[in-house]
């Protein structure tokens, strides 16, 4: 009976935070004195959701990331995340709930190794980060690390130090990052800005292999990457949300074409 | 010296090991035997002044370079205040501990007047920390400085505590396991051997966790926060260690010097620190210490020097000064970064063909 009574009771937190969505922004607006980047911005993903943020230079989309993050306090509005109200909350506070970023301009331990950059992630979102034992090479979080740093294919440079990385493999090191622990929601900000064709398929391939209980919001110029990987699309345009819909929706709708100088906007 | 400074990482697939891994005798390098067989040695080699005073107060100044090492090399974080840590040390040794000014002293024994000093030292210096961290670069050296200053003043003029101008003489370490040890031998070991373990935890906690972590802020707070880390925390914990090996060596130094006064922490001796961490250099923690003997060495024979090529002999600051110059302006990384390039210059490979360079330095085309 009891048991009963506790499975049943686990069930109904379980769907509780199951029904609850993985980001919810109510009226989130951020000023820099005068000046709006962002402003009245509603939003809600589902658990899960993949959905990619588009808009020209200006349009708000870091600044959504940012606040989101914590990075920067909005100056109005609340950030809910998987229910619960981060609106105050420090960035390392979100990260240990299960979000996770990259960032546009790679912001990686220049003086460390790659391994050592992969396990810093990984112990960030676990126990003992102020721990003095070294770890030993079966440690788990090792173990881990080195796993993700095979997923993004930068076993070779395992021990490389990232200041001497070429630009491609940073971008991907900025994704292990990401990755790294358990991520329940993760933000990429043009995680494909400047890479190579092929090295765009790899960045493809690794969003779509992701599980699929990880949400993710994509910010991304390149219509053919964003237009694969994501489910749902957000315009952005003057810190305002311009539309929001299903990828083809978006792509077809006039006003969009005609915000991005008249079908410039297709991939083909 | 039991460590390696190796900051590589073996294949994840090799045999098993655990966190005392990189601390097996086998894998220190020829050089470190070298040099630790010559310090264990050196009181055979050289007289009781050169162990005592050049010896003895270059690793003591190493060890409170060295907590400013840690702070700035590995945290990115210019303390001046490392000086005064050690210096608040010595005074709450000599104030609780025995001294020859009786009134003030409290004559409590050594085993309980030295964990106290350690205790409120360590806080003294993290309660700075605390204060400082949430500043960047010059302001962080600008408000340890503030609280570097505002401690020398402090001690000058207060003398209810502190004693005000002349501080406290008489300061002796305790008569322990029949050994007298203010006689040179002796302070040596002694401080040798306190100052191989605060290198050795130095070095070892670069590789840990916490360490690694602090270099991550280092080169990228924001990042860090990204990551989860509390970086605030982070850094106040990095100046708990810092301080209490500042507080260590501040121990050690009262027990050198048989006092403390203003005169030990002043803003002299605060910016002292800072000079023998950049000229040794802030990358490893080895550095310090070759910073202190560069400097203890200057110290004690600049005024012999001065006095021979017909100057005047209290001019031997001059000379500190003109060493510290060129050694800042020929190699910014210090001694050790001297060392390195010509290491990597002998070492050098042809990045295309593999083959070893030729030593000059130049590369075929």
């Amino acid at each position: 009976m009891n048991a009963m009574a506790n499975t049943s009771s686990m069930a109904s937190r379980l769907s509780a935070t199951g029904t609850a969505n993985a980001l919810e922004l109510r009226g989130v607006s951020k000023f820099f004195g005068a000046l709006a980047a962002m402003q009245d911005i509603t939003l809600t993903v589902k658990p899960g959701e993949r959905r990619a943020v588009l808009g020209s230079n200006g349009a708000g989309k870091t600044t959504l990331f940012n606040c989101i993050t914590g990075d920067f306090l909005p100056t109005s509005g609340v950030v809910r995340m998987f229910g619960e109200d981060v609106t105050k909350f420090p960035p390392h506070d979100r990260i240990r709930r299960g979000l996770r970023r990259t960032y546009q301009i790679s912001l990686l331990f220049g003086g460390l190794t790659v391994i050592d950059n992969v396990y810093l992630a990984c112990r960030g979102v676990s126990r003992n980060r102020f721990s003095l034992i070294r770890p030993g090479r079966s440690d788990a979080l090792m173990h881990a690390a080195a796993d993700l740093i095979e997923a993004v294919h930068l076993t070779d440079v395992h021990d490389t130090l990232v200041s001497e990385l070429s630009y491609g493999q940073q971008r991907q090191l900025e994704i292990a990052l990401a990755l790294a622990g358990a991520p329940r929601f993760i933000l990429f900000d043009e995680p494909a800005a400047g890479l190579s064709p092929t090295e765009r398929r790899d960045l493809i391939d690794i969003l779509n292999n992701l599980p699929g209980h990880m949400g993710y919001i994509i910010i991304e110029h390149d219509m053919d990457v964003a237009l694969r990987v994501a489910e749902s699309v957000t315009m952005m345009h003057n810190g305002r949300i311009f539309k929001e819909g299903k990828p083809e929706e978006i792509e077809a709708d006039p006003e969009v074409q005609e915000l991005y100088l008249g079908g410039g906007f297709t991939h083909g | 010296m039991a460590v390696t400074e190796d900051t590589g990482t073996a294949p994840i697939n090799g045999k098993p090991q655990s966190w005392w891994s990189g601390l097996s005798l086998a894998s220190v390098p020829t050089p470190y035997w070298f040099v630790g067989a010559i310090l264990l040695l050196l009181p055979v080699l050289v007289g009781p002044f050169m162990l005592f005073q050049v010896f003895g107060w270059a690793l003591i100044l190493g060890m409170i370079a060295l907590s400013l090492m840690f702070l700035g090399g590995y945290g990115g974080m210019v303390s001046l205040v490392q000086m005064s840590v050690a210096a608040s040390a010595a005074y709450m040794l000599a104030i609780f501990g025995e001294s020859a000014i009786t009134q003030i002293s409290l004559g409590w024994p050594w085993w309980v007047a030295i964990p106290i000093a350690l205790i409120i030292a360590t806080a003294f210096g993290t309660l700075t920390g605390a204060l400082a961290v949430r500043t960047e670069g010059i302001y962080t050296i600008m408000i340890t400085l503030a609280i570097a200053s505002a401690f020398f003043y402090f001690t000058r003029q207060n003398y209810v505590l502190f004693n005000g101008f002349s501080g406290f003489n008489g300061v002796t370490p305790p008569e322990l396991f029949g050994v007298d040890w203010r006689q040179p031998t002796p302070f040596y070991y002694l401080t040798l051997f306190w100052a191989a373990v605060a290198y050795l935890s130095v070095l070892y906690v670069s590789r840990a966790p916490f360490g690694l972590a602090l270099q991550g802020v280092r080169d990228n707070a924001r990042r860090m926060e990204a990551l989860g880390y509390n970086v605030t925390a982070h850094r106040i914990a990095a100046y708990v260690l810092a301080s209490f090996i500042a507080a260590v060596a501040g121990i050690l130094l009262v027990w050198l010097n048989g006092q403390v006064s203003p005169g030990t922490a002043g803003i002299g001796p605060a910016i002292d620190i800072l000079i023998i961490a950049v000229i040794g250099g802030l990358a490893r923690p080895v550095g310090p210490f070759i910073g202190a003997i560069i400097y203890v060495l200057l110290r004690t024979f600049a005024l012999d020097f001065m006095v021979s090529i017909g100057l005047s002999g209290e001019r031997f600051q001059l000379l500190v000064g003109v060493v510290f110059l060129a050694i800042v302006f020929w190699s910014p990384d210090g001694i050790l970064g001297l060392w390195e390039r010509w290491r990597n210059r002998m070492n050098s490979t042809d990045r295309l063909t593999g083959k070893a360079r030729d030593n000059d330095g130049g590369s075929e085309v």
